[in-house]
C-alpha cells in the first residue's frame, strides 16, 4: 500500500507544533500501525531528519504507553484495541492518515505524538490503593468474594491508563479512568474501609489537574481499548454522593 | 574471584528462618537516615521500593517510563504459583521447590529455590489484601489452574492478565508511599552507570529522557530490578524498551554476570508474519491446558486443518510424553515444535508453525466456557492474524521470552559489588536453566516484598558509609565518560539506523545462539558479533541532539550494550558443553532428543567477570551442591 501521512510534529513542550506530510510506500497490510511508523522513522533517520517521537512499549495492548489520534479517533478505527494492536489491513491503498497526539490541557505534549500523562499518576497517588502494608496479612481465602463481584471488579481493574477516554471526551474528562479504580475498590471488601476518603481525594485531584466534567457522551467507553463500561462512572458518582452525606 | 553464596547453615526448611533471626536489624528510628536507590519499577522494583519505604527507609525509585504501570511485568498473562494446596491435590512447599529445581534442570541453587517456594503463599495473601481481583469461584474462594511442568493446580490467576493485576497491586502500594513522601519517584530516567566508591555501590548516573540532562544520584545502597535481556535477539516477546543497559553497566563496573546462555524460548507465540515484524506476541501457556498441539502426519498436507481427519494428525506432545502431554515444560515444548518444523511438518504459509487446537475443548466445555477462560487471548490472536481461533486452530511458534541468566547474587540477593542488590529477572538465582510457567511473577514479588526488606537491613546495619555527595569524582568521571559515548553516537555520520543493526544482531543470535546451538555455530557467532559491533560504531546514524527527547539515542545506547552482551551469551553457550533446560547444545542430547546434562563437569554457576570490551572475560565458578534433590535426567514421559 501507498499512504500519505499527516503527522503532528512539535519539537518540545514550549514550542509550536504543526502537521507535516510524509509519503510512505510498501506498507504491508499485516504490519501493525506502529511498525508502519517504525519504517517511516528509519527512512527519516537515514535522511538525517529527526524520528517521530511516540510512546510505545509492549505492543500487545496492555502497557498503556501508546495512544495517538488517528483520523480523529483515539487509537484509530476498531473497537477494544490500543494503537499498537491496530493493523494496516484497516486502511486502503492511497489513504491519507492524520496522526496527532492526545489533546487535553491535563496532557501537555512533550514532543510530536508523546504527551505527559503524569496527571494520572497524581490522581492514583491521591488514593488509588488499599492501605495494606506488606506482612501480617491473613490467608487469601479468609476474604470471600463471589465470582460475579470478582468479575465486575476485574472489568474495572483492566484499565491500562492510556488516556484514550480523556482524548475522546469533548470535555477532556478523566471520569472513566478515575471511576475504574474507585469502582474496583468499592466493589471489593478490601476497599471498603477507605472508600469515602478515596473517592473524595481522587476526585479533588482530578479537578485540580484540569480535567473536564462528564456530560454523558459515552465517547470514553466507545474508544476505551479495554471496553470499560460507563456504569463505573455511575458507581463513582454514587460513591462520591454517599461519601458526602 | 572467590564466590561466596552465603547459604545459611541448617536443614533446608530452616535456612531462611534461621537466617532472618541472625541478620542484623536497623532500628526503626535510624532507617530514615539511609537512602536507597531502586532502579526499575516493575513487579520486583515496585514491591521492593514500597516495602522498603514502609519500613522507614528513604527510597528513590527510577523508571524510564512515565509510570511504574508501564513496566513489562504488566504483560505476564497466565498466573502466579503458590503451594496453598487449595486444590487438595497434594501440593506443598517441598513439592513446589522440587518442581522448580527439576524444571530448572538442576542448575539452580537449592536454598534460594526453597525460600522462594516458602514465601510464595504470603504473596497471594498480600496481593489479595491490596485488592488484586484474582479469579474466584461462586462461593468466593480463590480459583487455581495448572501450568506446565507441574501435576498439581497451584496457579492463581486474574483472567489472562495476572501480571497486569499484580503489577497494579505493587504500583498501588508504591503510589501510597509516594503520596506519603517516603518514596521519591523519578519518571523518564534511564540509568546509564553505576557509581562505585571505595568498593561500595553508592549511586547511579541517569539520563533524564525529557531534558536529556545527565543526573547524578548518591545513596547508601542500590537495588537493580531492571528485567532481562531477551531483546538481544531483537525479536522477542519483551517490550520494545526492555533492555540490559543498567545490568550491563553494573557488570562493567565489576558485578559478575551469571549463566547468560540460559535463555527461555516460549512455545506458544504468534508466528512471524514478515520482515517488518518488530516484536513477537506471546499467548499464555495456560492455553495448553485446553488446547491440543498437532501437525499433519503428511508433510505436504495442503488441506485446511478442519479437513484433516483425526487419524492423519500427529499430536506429538501427547504421543511423546503421555503423562504430561501438552503440559510439558516450555523448553521441551519449544524444542519439539522446532524439530517438527525443521523436519518439514510445519503449517501455515511459512511452514514455521504448529497448530494449537481448541475444537475438542469447545466441544467438551462449550464456547462460552472457553471464552470465559481465554477470551482476551483469542481476541488478541484474531486481532493480529485476522483468523478466528474459535473456528480454526491457532498457529503457534516458539519465541524468545525470558532470560534465566543475569547478574550473580548471593543468598541475600547482593551482587559481587557490596551494596548492589539485584532482584527479579535481572538476577540469575532461582530458575536454573529453565523457568517454569507462573514462576516469574512469583520470584519478582518474593524478592521485592519478602527478601530484600530483610537482607537490605542486614547490609546497612553491618557496614559503615563514608559521607559522599554527587560532587565526588566517581560521579564526575562517570558523567564525562557517558557524555563522550553519547557524543560519539550523535556525531557519527553513518548510513544505517539503529533498528537495522539491532535486527541484524538479532538474526545472528537467533540463527547461531537460539533454540539449538552447536560449537561451529557459536564460533561463527563469536566472529560475526564483534564484526557487526565494529561496523555499528563506525556506521550507525543517530539523528537529533542530546538535549531533548531522543528515542533514537536511547535505542542506540541499549543496542551498543546488546552487542557486548550477545558476545558474552555466545561465549557462555560455547563453554557449556552440555544441554540443560533452555540451553540446548545439539552435540549433547539423548537418543530420544532430550537435553543431556553433564553433571560431573558442569554442575556449577558460570559467573563471568568483565575484563575489557575486546578482552576475554574471566570465568568464575560457583559449584552447585544438591543435598535435597537427587540429580536425575528430567522425565515428563
Amino acid at each position: 500500500m501507498k499512504l500519505t501521512l499527516q503527522i503532528w510534529r512539535q519539537k518540545s513542550k514550549d514550542e509550536q507544533g504543526t502537521f507535516v506530510t510524509y509519503n510512505i510506500n510498501d506498507v504491508s497490510p499485516d504490519m501493525s500501525f506502529l511498525e508502519m511508523l517504525d519504517i517511516l522513522n528509519i527512512e527519516l533517520v537515514k535522511k538525517g531528519e529527526e524520528a517521530v517521537a511516540f510512546d510505545h512499549d509492549c505492543r500487545e495492548g496492555i502497557c498503556g504507553s501508546c495512544g495517538v489520534m488517528i483520523n480523529g479517533r483515539a487509537h484509530g478505527p476498531g473497537r477494544g484495541i490500543a494503537t499498537c494492536q491496530l493493523h494496516m489491513r484497516s486502511f486502503h491503498d492511497g489513504d491519507t492518515i492524520i496522526i496527532e497526539p492526545w489533546r487535553a490541557t491535563a496532557f501537555p505534549v512533550l514532543k510530536d505524538l508523546m504527551v505527559d500523562r503524569t496527571s494520572f499518576e497524581r490522581i492514583m497517588q491521591a488514593g488509588g490503593y488499599v492501605s495494606a502494608k506488606t506482612g501480617g496479612i491473613p490467608d487469601g481465602n479468609t476474604i470471600l468474594i463471589p465470582k460475579p463481584i470478582a468479575d465486575e471488579a476485574f472489568d474495572a481493574a483492566a484499565c491500562i491508563g492510556c488516556g484514550a477516554c480523556v482524548a475522546a471526551c469533548p470535555n477532556s474528562s478523566a471520569m472513566l479512568f478515575v471511576s475504574a479504580k474507585v469502582s474496583q475498590l468499592a466493589l471489593l471488601p478490601q476497599g471498603k474501609a477507605e472508600k469515602s476518603a478515596r473517592v473524595q481525594n481522587m476526585v479533588a485531584v482530578m479537578d485540580e489537574e484540569m480535567f473536564g466534567s462528564c456530560s454523558n457522551t459515552y465517547a470514553c467507553e466507545a474508544e476505551c481499548p479495554k471496553q470499560i463500561s460507563v456504569t463505573h462512572i455511575a458507581r463513582l458518582n454514587r460513591e462520591l454522593m454517599a461519601s458526602q452525606v | 574471584m572467590k564466590l561466596n553464596s552465603k547459604i545459611p547453615e541448617g536443614p533446608i526448611e530452616k535456612k531462611w528462618s534461621n537466617h532472618k533471626f541472625h541478620m542484623k536489624l536497623v532500628n526503626p528510628a535510624n532507617r530514615r537516615k539511609y537512602n536507597i536507590i531502586v532502579v526499575g519499577t516493575g513487579l520486583a522494583g515496585s514491591s521492593a521500593a514500597a516495602t522498603l519505604a514502609e519500613l522507614g527507609y528513604n527510597v528513590h525509585a527510577f523508571c524510564y517510563h512515565e509510570s511504574p504501570r508501564r513496566a513489562h511485568s504488566i504483560a505476564a498473562q497466565g498466573g502466579i504459583n503458590a503451594p496453598k494446596n487449595y486444590s487438595n491435590d497434594g501440593d506443598s512447599v517441598y513439592r513446589l521447590f522440587y518442581d522448580t529445581i527439576k524444571g530448572g534442570d538442576y542448575r539452580a541453587r537449592e536454598a534460594n529455590v526453597y525460600r522462594l517456594a516458602e514465601v510464595s503463599g504470603s504473596i497471594i495473601d498480600q496481593c489479595v489484601a491490596q485488592g488484586v481481583p484474582f479469579a474466584r469461584d461462586y462461593a468466593g474462594y480463590l480459583d487455581n489452574r495448572s501450568f506446565g511442568g507441574a501435576q498439581v493446580a497451584r496457579t492463581f490467576y486474574a483472567r489472562g492478565q495476572t501480571g497486569q493485576q499484580l503489577l497494579l497491586g505493587a504500583y498501588s502500594a508504591l503510589c501510597r508511599q509516594i503520596d506519603a513522601g517516603t518514596v521519591k519517584f523519578y519518571e523518564r530516567r534511564e540509568m546509564l552507570d553505576l557509581i562505585v566508591v571505595d568498593g561500595q555501590a553508592r549511586g547511579i548516573l541517569a539520563r533524564n529522557l525529557v531534558t536529556g540532562k545527565l543526573e547524578s544520584y548518591a545513596a547508601d545502597a542500590v537495588v537493580l530490578a531492571t528485567g532481562g535481556y531477551g531483546n538481544v535477539f531483537y525479536l522477542s516477546t519483551n517490550a520494545k524498551a526492555s533492555n540490559a543497559t543498567a545490568a550491563w553497566r553494573a557488570y562493567k563496573k565489576g558485578a559478575l554476570f551469571a549463566n547468560p546462555c540460559y535463555t527461555q524460548i516460549h512455545p506458544t507465540c504468534i508466528p512471524v508474519s514478515g520482515t517488518h515484524q518488530s516484536k513477537l506476541t506471546l499467548m499464555s501457556e495456560s492455553l495448553r491446558n485446553d488446547g491440543r498441539i498437532w501437525v499433519p502426519k503428511n508433510k505436504d498436507d495442503q488441506r485446511s486443518p478442519k479437513d484433516i481427519p483425526e487419524n492423519e494428525r500427529d499430536y506429538y506432545l501427547e504421543r511423546l510424553y503421555p503423562s504430561f502431554g501438552n503440559l510439558v515444560p516450555r523448553d521441551v515444548a519449544s524444542r519439539r515444535a522446532k524439530e517438527m518444523c525443521d523436519n518439514g511438518y510445519g503449517v501455515g504459509a511459512t511452514k514455521m508453525s504448529v497448530y494449537l487446537d481448541f475444537s475438542d475443548a469447545i466441544k467438551r466445555l462449550g464456547k462460552e466456557a472457553i471464552k470465559q477462560k481465554y477470551g482476551n487471548l483469542f481476541d488478541m490472536y484474531k486481532q493480529i492474524t485476522a483468523e478466528d481461533p474459535y473456528e480454526v486452530p491457532m498457529r503457534i511458534y516458539p519465541a524468545v521470552h525470558y532470560t534465566m541468566g543475569g547478574l550473580w547474587v548471593d543468598y541475600n540477593l547482593m551482587s559481587t559489588i557490596p551494596g548492589l542488590f539485584v532482584l527479579g529477572e535481572a538476577n540469575f538465582s532461582d530458575h536454573g536453566a529453565n523457568r517454569l510457567g507462573a514462576s516469574a511473577l512469583m520470584q519478582g514479588l518474593a524478592d521485592g516484598y519478602f527478601v530484600i526488606p530483610y537482607t537490605m537491613g542486614d547490609y546497612l546495619a553491618s557496614n559503615t558509609f563514608k559521607k559522599i555527595d554527587t560532587e565526588h569524582s566517581a560521579f564526575k568521571d562517570s558523567e564525562s565518560a557517558v557524555e563522550k559515548t553519547i557524543a560519539t553516537l550523535l556525531e557519527n555520520n553513518g548510513t544505517k539506523a539503529v533498528d537495522e543493526y539491532h535486527r541484524e544482531l538479532g538474526k545472528i543470535m537467533w540463527d547461531y545462539v537460539g533454540m539449538g546451538r552447536n560449537k561451529k555455530g557459536l564460533q561463527k557467532a563469536l566472529e560475526l558479533i564483534p564484526q557487526l559491533r565494529e561496523e555499528f560504531w563506525k556506521n550507525v546514524k543517530v539523528s537529533g541532539s542530546a538535549a531533548e527527547i531522543n528515542t533514537e539515542l536511547e535505542k542506540a545506547q541499549r543496542v551498543a550494550d546488546f552487542f557486548e552482551l550477545g558476545e558474552l551469551l555466545a561465549t557462555d553457550a560455547l563453554h557449556r558443553e552440555e544441554s540443560c533446560g533452555g540451553h540446548f547444545r545439539e552435540e549433547y542430547q539423548t537418543e530420544e532428543g532430550e537435553a543431556k546434562r553433564n553433571d560431573k563437569k558442569f554442575s556449577y554457576v558460570a559467573a563471568w567477570e568483565f575484563k575489557g570490551v575486546d578482552k576475554k572475560p574471566t570465568l568464575n565458578k560457583e559449584p552447585l551442591a544438591f543435598e535435597e534433590v537427587h540429580l536425575a535426567q528430567r522425565s515428563y514421559k
